[in-house]
């Protein structure tokens, strides 16, 4: 664990820039998918969270 | 790098994201049902001279509704921590200090892009009311979001009046040039209800989001700390 955490604090910044935009993609593709996809299934699970996040539903 | 920002972002979107679910039930979710018994037809509005209970029963905890909800809502606060995350780390690199305390105000930052930027013009809506098109909103939510994220990143960081010309200029635009909006009204639920609704939504968000950001802070400071300590060690 501390071998791993020890390897990423080494990391270049080149490497660092890349790991955050990689998380901040991920994360935007989750809240994509969750919140504004429009697909049915999807939709009727997320209903009740897309109108109380104030996300454009229906 | 990458496991740091994703654990950070994954411990801080949970808990935020299951306290935004618990809010949301208890404080949100009655006024979305109350506003289904109009757009189902149960209820039916007669301007001044509705003879209708402002509180009627309303269905109870439903586990499979409601199971959804909190996993949704966990998931998408697990989206916005991997972007406050990758942004805390971003500004990090630049001189900023990232901390609990520090991760409150990204919180509110985050509250004003994600919440209150499109709201001021999109307000959240209650089911059963007019609205335009959900693919002309969704791009218009989308600009209005990503200005403001902008615009807020400028007002921390830019330091000097042209940025925060840009930020305020980023700020405004979207409500001047307005949001796509129904041609006639023709929803059927009480103005009191979207009204309690657009608050309760705005006041949950807000709690969830400076959550969101305190947690954002702690665990992303705690493990940059384990990371230099290793590093010396």
């Amino acid at each position: 664990m501390n071998a791993q955490s020890a390897t990423g604090a080494q990391a270049t910044p080149a490497t660092s820039i890349g790991a955050m935009i990689a998380v901040a993609l991920i994360g935007l593709g989750i809240t994509f998918v969750a919140g504004h996809v429009q697909a049915e299934t999807l939709h009727d699970a997320a209903h009740d969270v897309r109108h109380a996040t104030g996300f454009p539903c229906h | 790098m990458f496991t740091r920002l994703l654990t950070s972002a994954l411990f801080a979107g949970a808990a935020a994201g299951l306290i935004a679910a618990l809010l949301q039930l208890y404080f949100v979710q009655p006024v979305l049902l109350h506003a289904e018994l109009y757009e189902g037809g149960d209820l039916v509005h007669f301007g001044s001279e509705s003879a209708n209970s402002a509180h009627p029963e309303l269905p109870g905890f439903d586990a499979v509704r409601d199971g959804l909800s909190i996993i949704f809502t966990m998931l998408i606060y697990s989206g916005y921590a991997m972007v406050l995350v990758a942004l805390m780390a971003l500004a990090q690199t630049r001189g900023a200090v990232i901390n609990a305390r520090t991760g409150l105000i990204w919180g509110i930052a985050g509250f004003v892009a994600i919440h209150f930027a499109p709201g001021f013009t999109l307000a959240p809506e209650v089911p059963g009311v007019a609205a335009a098109d959900v693919f002309v909103r969704q791009i218009w939510w989308y600009a209005t979001v990503i200005a403001a994220a902008i615009a807020m990143w400028l007002i921390a960081f830019g330091g000097n009046w042209a940025a925060w010309g840009v930020a305020i200029v980023l700020l405004l635009v979207p409500h001047v040039i307005g949001a796509p909006e129904p041609d006639v009204f023709t929803g059927p639920v009480p103005t009191e209800i979207g009204a309690l609704f657009a608050a309760r939504a705005y006041g949950v968000g807000m709690m969830a989001w400076v959550m969101l950001g305190g947690f954002a802070g702690y665990f992303w400071s705690r493990e940059e700390a384990t990371a230099n300590q290793a590093q010396t060690a």
